[in-house]
């Protein structure tokens, strides 16, 4: 009867610590898209703008692994070469929107009262408003470069961070040590950087990887479109548009950008799945 | 929550959603300042300037006017579903507008129905076969749905049933008969659907599992309800509330990725008018697009928030 009158147990989920052949596999794509973002041109057998108009849209070939463009220039040299912009504008954008995020979730969550309002407002407003057509309306009737698509994108991706460290530092205000340090006259912004800040560092992280992953799939998508980067450059997005009218003839301009995008995205996406399920609820334990 | 305290709920969204919006018309309203250039060369594109043309412009946008008097002129006809003159293509912005409608209107829906029907299926099989390979299956798809761009997907489709095996017609979107559109706009409807199905398995998936570990799902196993009783009874029916929000959010996704797919397939909508628009700086129907997009996804979030109220009965007390 005993084992009857027991309380059912749930399926025993595996432990979040240890890393599945998944997550291995992300990493890696993540290291070598960071190693192509170094050293792309000197890995890359050609240049990755050298025309060679004698031979144009080549199949793939021992000579061009993915063939050849409608200029005759090397698919896999330009997709090695396109990791150093596909890198670099994500990661700006997810390390501005964390500080951004950061700074204003703290302060919101930490002081409440009026700063807070004024701060989710304007989140909430953000919310609202759909983000890649509003990147889209702007980068593209100002005729924006890259770097102005980022800055854009910046401004889009920080209130997910805000409201996410909001709540935490909530969680946090209440918490005996916070109350400790108050009660020992420590200055307000004080106890935030140095004691709550350091505590939410773990989620931070796992959020910045996917919005790398995230910011990664618009930006390539405005430059798809034409807006943000320059015609011919040796961009992700930039190729998938260009190669989009030579898919009947030399399919992989297309569809390796296309992959290189997809995998690359991924991989910061299941790297930060990852990250949230193993940092996010460490600090729980130690309160 | 008696009828009064949903009216005043009502009066309330509503008051912020029209806040919201002169927000947004505002903001769109100012693009033309921002644009680079002359704000008459912005207007009239990059077609022949006659003193006669510039004066028809200088009165149709107030521009004698100080600035917010311009905006609230401007906002009194876009109200009245008046934004001007295509500059491009010379005729009514709501006409050229009304003109794209009907491609996008049925890929926008093809692809949500694709996107639920697919999306759920995924959702409720990897919730039922919880860490199984199917499970394992759904989510690693759900995670590269996610991850692939719209036009990345689009692509792939086309050249694989397009170009590989010819199955489906490669660009334009047809005669406006039903069938045809059908056929020429199933590769984009799926292409557009993708990122939504892998938004609402993850959702489902997610709701079900939870849904599962109840003990009231416990006990009526343990009473010998049937399996598929369970699953809709018991399992979707709580589950409603986070499935209907990722359906809100599909739809929102589905029309900004529209802009991409028709882009990506030729097919002449709103959103490749859109892209276009931008290229010719033809600020009047850019500036109708963009509000209309805005006003349809602030409308859809209003609705979602409302279906609470008739799903759950204790989002009501409140």
């Amino acid at each position: 009867m005993t084992e009857i009158l027991d309380a059912p147990t749930t399926v025993p989920s595996r432990r979040p610590g240890r890393p599945s052949i998944l997550v291995g596999l992300s990493f890696l794509v993540i290291a070598l898209v960071v190693v192509c973002a170094i050293a792309g041109p000197a890995l890359a057998p050609y240049s990755a703008s050298a025309q060679d108009l004698t031979d144009t849209l080549a199949e793939p070939s021992a000579a061009h692994l993915l063939g050849t463009d409608d200029l005759g220039r090397d698919v896999f040299s330009r997709i090695l070469a396109g990791a150093a912009s596909a890198l670099t504008g994500p990661l700006v954008i997810a390390l501005g929107a964390m500080l951004i995020g950061s700074l204003l979730g703290l302060t919101a969550g930490y002081r409440g009262g009026f700063t807070e309002t004024a701060i989710m407002r304007w989140v909430d407003l953000m919310y609202a408003v759909p983000q890649l057509l509003i990147a889209i309306v702007v980068v593209g009737v100002l005729s924006g470069t890259y770097w102005e698509a980022v800055l854009v994108l910046i401004v889009l991706t920080a209130p997910g961070d805000t409201r996410i460290l909001r709540g935490a530092a909530i969680e946090q205000r209440g918490l005996p040590y916070v109350e400790a340090l108050r009660v020992l006259g420590v200055p307000g912004p004080r106890i935030l950087i140095r004691h709550v800040w350091p505590t939410l560092v773990p989620l931070s992280v796992a959020q910045t990887f996917l919005n790398f992953a995230t910011s990664l799939v618009t930006l390539a998508s405005l430059s798809f479109l034409g807006l943000g980067v320059a015609p011919g450059a040796a961009d992700w997005g930039r190729m998938l548009a260009e190669g989009r009218d030579l898919v009947d003839v030399n399919p992989w301009t297309a569809i390796a950008p296309g992959l290189a995008i997809a995998l690359t995205a991924a991989g910061f996406n299941i790297a930060g799945d990852w990250l949230h399920e193993r940092l996010a609820g460490r600090g729980k334990d130690r309160t | 929550m008696t009828l009064r305290a949903l009216a005043a709920f009502l009066g309330r969204r509503l008051l912020g959603l029209v806040l919201l919006l002169l927000i947004i018309s505002f903001l769109v309203f100012s693009l033309i300042y921002l644009a680079p250039g002359n704000l008459v060369d912005a207007l009239l594109g990059t077609g022949e300037k006659s003193p006669q043309l510039v004066a028809a412009i200088e009165a149709r946008y107030h521009l004698d006017q100080p600035f917010m008097v311009q905006y609230l002129l401007w906002l009194k006809d876009a109200v009245q579903l008046d934004f001007g003159t295509s500059i491009k293509l010379n005729e009514s912005v709501t006409a050229v507008l009304a003109d794209r409608m009907s491609v996008t209107l049925f890929l926008g829906v093809f692809g949500f129905l694709v996107a639920v029907v697919c999306g759920l299926a995924l959702g409720i099989a990897a919730a039922l076969r919880r860490g199984t390979s199917v499970d394992r299956g759904a989510v690693g798809l759900a995670v590269l749905g996610v991850s692939t761009p719209t036009f990345a997907t689009g692509l792939i489709l086309l050249w694989v049933f397009g170009i590989l095996l010819g199955w489906f017609p490669v660009i334009g979107d047809g005669d406006p008969t039903f069938s045809d559109r059908l056929w020429h706009l199933t590769l984009p409807a799926i292409a557009l659907g993708v990122t939504g199905t892998a938004l609402m398995a993850k959702m489902t998936r997610a709701a079900l599992i939870a849904g599962y570990e109840q003990d009231y799902v416990g006990f009526a196993r343990s009473r010998g309800v049937g399996g598929l009783r369970i699953l809709l009874v018991y399992g979707l029916r709580n589950s409603l509330v986070p499935i209907v929000t990722a359906a809100g959010m599909v739809i929102t996704a589905t029309l900004t990725g529209s802009v991409l797919i028709e882009q990506t397939f030729s097919l002449k909508g709103v959103g490749e008018l859109l892209i276009s628009s931008i290229n010719n700086k033809d600020i009047p129907v850019v500036q109708a697009t963009t509000i209309l997009v805005a006003v349809l996804v602030v409308v859809v979030n209003l609705l979602v928030d409302l279906s609470y109220f008739a799903i759950d009965p204790r989002t009501r007390r409140a």
